[in-house]
């Protein structure tokens, strides 16, 4: 009996884990670059006496959230063009756009990952007391994940056999996810006010969520369209 | 899975931006045929069995399975096409065993049973467990036939599948791919390796320059025929 969607879902989540588990490669590379990325903003925005600047650290949390993502989707999508694997999957009689959900639960916890990494790191550099509403916090960050790892799980494999891949992917994630990028660092300093802006946060977790609606359903709806040569 | 008795390219043409890759070929292959589909590089064959697999559409005229379009039965179709592509549509960080057993899953095999015929076919069982990207090229060409024969599908599409294979692994490539077209499966083979080929289709398609320039029964002396129609 053909699978269903989740389990084809499940299926290439679990193969590209069983990929990244032996060779690591994605997860050294992206964490790396993130931290890099932090250490970096923290030596342009700490001061010599160890005072950050004014409500930098939402920024800097988001776009190394968003820089290490997009070096991800890249890599999770070159590892598919070597041997034209991507063809596989998709001659495969398993639904499309659940070959799409198992790609995108793939980076969605690779990002996430990320994240455990990097949100603590920034706190720490950046005296930003993002632990204040950690609920509040991991929706922002778990949404904007999926807004943005959506899109990009889309474009990546659209442009998997394109030569400037790695030049278009950027050019073109950047502007459609900006929407996300923008709420997500809102809702970020407004949790890091003194006192938490609650509403503001949560206002910006409902639009986090319209986002990822509209985009996951985009995405689903013409992954099969886009994918056929 | 879903069993047609032929499958029919009709007028079909590929254009990928102005560059005509297929133009205006119409080509039938009914069950128990092994159509041989020859050309020099850069002829349109590779694009001819990606329009047969379902994973590039036609700019103009129709493919029909059974007189159906692919549009009409839906993701089903799939499971009854098999594709051995010149890239081997393998992942190198995974053993044979996981590779097979992943796309038998992604097709709802039975997966220890298929998977050890598989492995067996492939001539790999003392290998299964070793990674994919530690193998020479003839042994991954094994894996990924077995791999695209996995769901014994109906419409066979092999593009040059005798690539890096020893002379007794080519020959049991040969014998499988007879018996496949005993069984009413419908194989279509693209291969430069015309000694290769001769013997074992039963159908000759010549393409040149995006056009079919050849279609009839085949007959001895390939390289011959092969020659007067395309040059050297």
């Amino acid at each position: 009996m053909r699978p269903g969607f989740v389990e084809v879902a499940l299926l290439v989540l679990k193969k590209d884990l069983a990929i990244e588990f032996k060779s690591r490669e994605i997860v050294y590379t992206t964490l790396f670059f993130a931290v890099a990325c932090v250490m970096i903003f923290s030596f342009a925005f700490v001061m010599e006496e160890g005072v950050p600047v004014q409500g930098a650290a939402a920024g800097i949390l988001w776009i190394a959230v968003a820089f290490s993502g997009t070096l991800a989707l890249g890599r999770t999508f070159e590892r598919e063009r070597y041997g034209e694997t991507l063809r596989a999957l998709l001659l495969a009689p398993a639904s499309r756009p659940a070959i799409y959900a198992g790609k995108l639960l793939g980076m969605i916890l690779l990002m996430a990952a990320t994240e455990v990494i990097l949100t603590p790191m920034v706190a720490f550099f950046f005296h930003a007391p993002f632990f204040a509403r950690p609920l509040l916090l991991a929706a922002l960050l778990g949404l904007g994940t999926i807004g943005f790892a959506s899109v990009g799980t889309l474009f990546a494999a659209m442009l998997v056999r394109t030569r400037t891949r790695d030049v278009l992917l950027p050019i073109l994630l950047y502007p459609v996810t900006i929407p996300v990028i923008i709420a997500g660092v809102r809702g970020t300093a407004a949790l890091l006010q003194s006192p938490p802006e609650e509403p503001v946060a949560t206002l910006w977790i409902g639009l986090l969520t319209a986002f990822d609606v509209v985009f996951v359903t985009l995405a689903l709806w013409t992954f099969e369209p886009l994918m056929t040569e | 899975m879903i069993v047609f008795d032929n499958v029919r390219l009709a007028d079909v043409s590929r254009h990928f931006g102005r560059r005509r890759a297929v133009s205006h070929v119409s080509l039938e292959a009914r069950a128990g045929d092994i159509i041989g589909l020859f050309g020099p590089n850069g002829a349109g064959k590779s694009t001819i069995i990606g329009m047969l697999a379902t994973l590039v559409a036609p700019t103009a005229g129709s493919v029909t399975y059974g007189g159906q379009s692919a549009r009409a039965f839906g993701d089903r179709l799939r499971a009854s096409i098999g594709l051995l592509a010149h890239e081997l549509y393998l992942y190198p960080e995974l053993t044979a065993r996981q590779n097979l057993d992943f796309f038998a899953r992604l097709y709802g095999l039975q997966t220890s049973a298929a998977v050890g015929a598989a492995l067996d076919a492939a001539g790999l069982a003392d290998r299964a467990d070793d990674e994919v990207g530690g193998f020479s090229r003839g042994m991954r060409q094994r894996l990924a036939l077995e791999r695209a024969l996995l769901h014994e599908p109906r419409l066979v599409l092999m593009d040059e599948p005798f690539t890096g294979l020893d002379d007794a692994a080519t020959s049991l490539v040969r014998e499988r791919l007879q018996r496949l077209s005993g069984k009413g499966a419908i194989v279509v083979v693209a291969t430069h390796d015309l000694d290769l080929a001769d013997g074992l289709v039963t159908r000759v398609a010549i393409v040149r320059g995006g056009r079919l320039v050849a279609d009839e029964p085949a007959a001895g002396g390939l390289r011959a025929h092969y020659r007067s129609m395309v040059g050297n």
